[in-house]
């Protein structure tokens, strides 16, 4: 410590130099740049995803702030008079009217309404792919657990800056939005009339709930996004990142490109192009046209009114949600000592279940893993999704039932641009919906399990060339190409999970959390490939005509 | 984070180690041999990849020019054709702005910045060593604080902690007004007119044809207080059909007018309005989530998410000819809450 | 499933509708004069007689001798002149197949002939008249006015850019972008398959003409923002980001770590 109180001698000669040494002696950005100019990090094209995400949410910011300088969050009554004629003289609220005015009357301003909106969806679906990249791969095990609930926690928090936005303009399309919400509400029991009426200051409209959620959307939200990002990225530098495996990468370091100057480069320039693209797409293509809407009025309605994306497939489960299931209703009034109360499941389940499953599982699922592998180790090394079958089962499953939902959430359009009946979809929807998972599931295990025998081929015998050469004793053979021992190991490098089955703990006794923990296991692993082994692989090469054995080889690492 | 491998070419980062090799498991061969690129090995293809990241480049500054042309040369003038051109010349410009900034850096990097990938070891994340000192320093601070050796202030101050932050959520008790009956009463009453949407004029039962649909608000609605908050409870779908059509249940045999009928436009389910009438099948469907009411079965519900049928309005028709209501309607509107009962 | 899109699709089921929506509209024609009065339209009576013959060798299956209806095919008698022109003149008669409901098709007459169609079923019974050139004069009316009007009125079947909507059991509101005013109007005073009357007492003549301003205002301006996507709200611009956006993403993120050559 008392060292650090001594001046240092270095006298810099540039005025660069001098400005910067200025700084640097006061702040200490030596150290940082000892610490990151050089760090490493891997390189892969599904690895940007987070940066998507991050790079469409500072073009929210930037598009935003210049939106809220013409933006008025007031629901007063005004007459339009503004530059678009179908609206002119039409009572609406300044709120809409101020989103007409910066689409229509100020230079740049439908650009930069198209730019944020476009941005908000590209954003919510990059947190998404981004998540499902982690998930498929593995990288939300050990140690970086907590950053998968802290990136679960932003995939939420995106979804509801998302909402207070899109109800900004209080249109008649998200106008009926905030009516469906209203009626979610009121239906959670004891609470949800009153939760109703504080959220919108007395009955639905009210005249402060735009107000309200203006602060939600451009302070509170933002602000904590903000600061989970922080604090992920902070882990992300503690953790180093992932990276898959091959040759030359093991689980105790890092192969990448250092920070400065390669990785600085692409991922800097990587802002500028997605912003590009952002830009180049709310040039071209409209995003929700207010205008054709109409200023909210609890009267109209349009056809197909529908959510953004993100919140497409909770609307979706309250579609498919009969209300009366084989003659019962869903809607139940109790008889309870102070009066009767209603128990509204048609809403209820729909509204809550699904996001339940989905949330919860996604938040749980790397200690669900942990428990059922009893693999508590850390692993900086990825899964290919073929490598981990049942994982790979698990998350197109999960993935299937959230795109039923999703597909519910427009089945008037499908209805309307397949020619099918609007009630068949719903009822085809409705069969899926328990269905498609458990299909999915299957069909996704079985292709992984597919790929991987593919892969222990490819590995024994080489890659099929396509040149056919007869032997002198007249045989017809397919040239194999053997592969570079680079290539090879990028085939046989992986771990694969086998049958844990229940075991007896300190006492002796097998617990039943255990026993299930052994069934699951067994339902999960008992298909597997075992990667290739330097002995199978020597014993594939030491024959001549090593078809048949290899075959037996594979028989008998392919445990079924 | 001392021992950073910094990125030399020499550097290829083998990490097999001396005994993994088995015959269970591959031994890592270590990177695979760094593969020159054209730029590296010809002078010309260099030169080639210096010019295009300048394009690139000039592209960019071309398209902050062509925002500007679009900002200042076309002049919004009220025609749409003129605000869209607008938005194109501004967006493109912009794209090209950015995608030739960020492609130009991107292609710099992959054909003229070092390609080597390099190997960093990873650490720890948490040492032995520092788990020890800083359990040593926490033991140190609780000790030094004297907090287990004093329950009074340690339970005095949890007293405190948990009631302190009560009025931080007491105090947005005034968000909004409590329900009260507010969700049990509608702006009609007896002898309110049925008046159009939204002029508000009152409706003859003579105008009402078979097959037809108004869209109806009780009249007067424009002068209350709360004009939207009435509205979103009173409006109400107006059609007539042929009476042997309606199948009325006992007691709500005089709720309609020679097979005019009102109910309630706003949805049981969720609250969106059920607007959408079919004349032939006399169903209603709310266009948000399909629950299909049944006109001729009292909207009681025939598919979709809506449990309750839609509250039907009882009208008459008044000395002047005027479809009136008879009465508020007989149950809350819209969707369940929790103490409808 | 199977059971109800099979009953669904029973020949008679439509057609019952059908019969039964039409007789209603046209015996209401008939009845409620002081609503909409019968707008004494002049035929000639060569036209009527033209008329019937094409009627006889083109529709008298379905509709009957004399228009009076079948098995098959609602009465005709007091549809009026308009319900006909609309029928015939978008093509959705004579239907190709019994459905949910008749599709819009190439019209199968010339303007002439169904004028001359629509001259014999108007002779049948007092009903809703072809609107003149004055009806549909958009020149005075206001778009703004029109909008509000049918985002009340039309907007839940229509979409609120008149871009359609499904209906229940595979029927559907047809988009509006290649309406004509005319048959947009007739639409709105017939009451074609399962759309509801907007007589004159509910939407004025004033009123109707306002609608049609409103509709060729949005139909010639296009959407200021760009392509439109159909207009069909959120669903297609979520699909548009997931497909294009993100595919043109992954394009550049592959290129991007790809090694130089």
């Amino acid at each position: 410590m008392s060292s650090s109180t001594t001046q240092s001698t270095y006298q810099p000669k540039t005025s660069v130099g001098k400005i910067t040494n200025y700084v640097d002696s006061r702040v200490g950005g030596s150290g940082i740049v000892k610490e990151f100019g050089r760090k490493i990090f891997p390189d892969h094209w599904t690895f940007m995803f987070g940066e998507v995400a991050l790079y469409s949410f500072v073009i929210l910011l930037l598009s935003g702030t210049f939106l809220t300088f013409f933006y008025d969050p007031s629901m007063a009554e005004t007459t339009y008079d503004g530059s678009y004629i179908p609206l002119r003289g039409v009572e609406m609220s300044e709120a809409y009217a101020t989103s007409l005015n910066i689409s229509f009357d100020i230079r740049g301003g439908l650009f930069m309404r198209q730019v944020h909106h476009w941005s908000a969806l590209l954003f919510v679906a990059a947190v998404s792919v981004h998540m499902l990249r982690v998930f498929f791969t593995g990288a939300f095990r050990r140690p970086r657990e907590l950053n998968w609930v802290v990136g679960g926690v932003l995939l939420i928090l995106a979804m509801a800056a998302g909402f207070t936005g899109y109800s900004l303009p209080d249109d008649l399309l998200s106008g009926n939005g905030l009516r469906i919400i209203d009626g979610v509400i009121k239906a959670v029991p004891v609470v949800g009339t009153y939760i109703s009426f504080f959220l919108f200051g007395g009955e639905f409209p009210g005249t402060v709930i735009i107000p309200r959620l203006y602060v939600l959307h451009i302070l509170l939200i933002p602000a904590v996004i903000l600061l989970l990002i922080a604090i992920h990225l902070f882990m992300v530098v503690t953790h180093k990142h992932t990276q898959f495996p091959g040759p030359g990468r093991t689980n105790d370091n890092v192969v990448g490109f250092p920070v400065g100057p390669v990785y600085a480069a692409k991922a800097g320039g990587f802002f500028f192009i997605v912003f590009g693209i952002i830009a180049a797409i709310s040039a071209a293509f409209t995003i929700n046209p207010i205008w054709n809407y109409g200023p909210y009025d609890p009267s109209p309605v349009s056809a197909g009114t529908q959510p953004d994306w993100y919140i497409g497939w909770v609307d979706g489960a309250l579609r498919l949600m009969p209300g009366w299931v084989a003659g019962i209703p869903l809607e139940w009034n109790i008889a309870m000592p102070w009066g009767v109360n209603t128990l509204s499941l048609n809403v209820l389940i729909p509204a809550l279940v699904p996001a339940g499953i989905v949330f919860g599982l996604m938040f749980a699922w790397p200690w669900i893993e942990s428990w059922l592998t009893k693999d508590k180790r850390e692993h900086h090394l990825l899964d290919r999704p073929r490598n981990a079958p049942f994982r790979t089962a698990v998350g197109v499953s999960g993935v299937v039932f959230y795109c039923i939902m999703w597909a519910a959430a427009s089945s008037d359009l499908i209805a309307t641009h397949f020619f099918v009946s609007l009630n068949d979809v719903t009822y085809w929807l409705r069969v899926l919906f328990f269905v498609g998972p458990v299909i999915g599931f299957m069909v996704a295990q079985r292709i992984a399990l597919a790929l991987q025998r593919k892969d222990r081929e490819i590995a024994l015998h080489g890659r099929e060339t396509g040149r056919i050469v007869r032997l002198p004793h007249g045989e017809f053979i397919e040239v194999h190409e053997p592969l570079d021992e680079y290539k090879r190991y990028n085939l046989v490098n992986y771990e694969s999970h086998g049958v844990l089955p229940a075991e007896a703990d300190v006492n002796g006794h097998v617990t039943r959390t255990e026993k299930a923990r052994g069934r699951l296991s067994r339902f999960f692993f008992e298909d597997r490939v075992a990667p290739v082994t330097p002995a199978e692989l020597e014993a594939a090469h030491s024959h001549a005509h090593h078809d048949e054995i290899a075959e037996q080889h594979d028989k008998a690492a392919i445990s079924k | 984070m001392a021992d950073h491998s910094h990125g030399s070419p020499e550097s290829t980062g083998v990490v097999a180690r001396p005994g993994q090799g088995d015959v269970q498991k591959f031994q890592n061969p270590g990177l695979p041999p760094h593969r020159p690129r054209l730029a590296d090995r010809d002078p010309r293809a260099e030169k080639r990849a210096e010019r295009q990241v300048a394009i690139l480049f000039l592209v960019s500054i071309i398209g902050t020019v062509l925002f500007f042309v679009g900002y200042f040369l076309i002049p919004l003038d009220e025609t749409i054709a003129t605000l869209r051109l607008q938005n194109l010349t501004l967006g493109l410009g912009t794209a090209f702005a950015m995608l030739g900034i960020g492609v130009g850096i991107v292609h710099w990097a992959k054909t003229l910045m070092p390609d080597h990938e390099v190997s960093e070891d990873r650490h720890e994340i948490r040492t032995e060593a520092d788990r020890a000192d800083a359990e040593k320093i926490i033991n140190d601070i609780v000790e030094e604080t004297g907090i287990k050796r004093r329950p009074l202030i340690r339970n005095t101050l949890l007293g405190a902690m948990i009631l302190a932050p009560l009025p931080a959520v007491f105090i947005f008790r005034d968000l909004g007004p409590l329900p009260g009956d507010a969700l049990r009463h509608t702006y009609w009453d007896s002898g309110t007119r049925l008046a159009r949407d939204p002029s508000g004029t009152p409706i003859r039962a003579s105008d009402v044809t078979i097959g037809s649909a108004f869209h109806v608000i009780p009249e007067g609605l424009s002068d209350s207080e709360h004009y939207l908050e009435e509205k979103a409870k009173a409006v109400v779908l107006l059609m007539r059909l042929n009476p042997e059509s309606l199948n009325p249940s006992p007691g709500r045999e005089d709720w309609g007018y020679e097979g005019i009928v009102a109910y309630s436009k706003i949805c049981t389910h969720v609250g969106c309005p059920v607007a959408l009438y079919e004349q032939q099948t006399h169903h209603l469907l709310c266009p948000c989530h399909q629950s299909t009411f049944d006109l001729t079965q009292e909207c009681k519900v025939i598919f979709g998410p809506a449990v309750r049928p839609l509250p039907q309005l009882p009208i008459s028709v008044d000395d002047e000819g005027y479809l009136i209501a008879t009465s508020d309607f007989q149950q809350p509107v819209g969707p369940s809450f929790w103490e409808r009962g | 499933m199977k059971a109800l899109s099979q009953r669904r699709r029973h020949p008679l089921a439509a057609v019952a509708l059908l019969l039964i929506g039409l007789l209603f509209t046209g015996g209401v024609y008939a009845l409620a004069s002081s609503t909409n009065e019968a707008k004494a339209q002049t035929f000639s009576a060569d036209e009527v007689q033209e008329g019937e013959k094409l009627f006889v060798a083109n529709c008298a299956t379905c509709h009957g001798m004399g228009a009076v209806g079948s098995e098959n095919g609602p009465s005709l008698v007091g549809v009026g002149a308009a319900s006909v022109d609309f029928q015939v003149g978008t093509g959705r008669m004579p239907m190709q197949m019994q459905g949910p409901q008749a599709q819009v098709k190439p019209p199968q007459f010339n303007d002439e002939q169904t004028m001359q169609m629509a001259a014999y079923v108007a002779s049948l019974g007092a009903g809703p008249a072809i609107p003149g050139e004055e009806a549909l004069d958009t020149s005075e009316a206001d778009p703004a006015n029109g909008g509000v009007v049918f985002r009340v009125n039309c907007a839940m079947c229509h979409n609120a850019a008149a871009a359609g909507g499904a209906l229940t059991r595979g029927k559907y509101a047809p988009a509006l972008s290649g309406s004509t005013a005319k048959h947009t109007y007739e639409a709105m005073v017939t009451g074609p398959q399962n759309m509801p009357v907007f007589n004159d007492a509910n939407i004025t003549p004033e009123d109707k003409r306002d609608v049609i301003a409103f509709l060729e205002t949005i139909d010639e301006q296009g959407s200021p923002g760009g392509a439109d996507l159909g207009s069909l709200g959120p669903v297609s611009e979520g699909l548009f980001i997931w497909v294009a956006g993100l595919g043109v993403i992954i394009a550049f993120t592959v290129w991007l770590t790809a090694r130089s050559s």
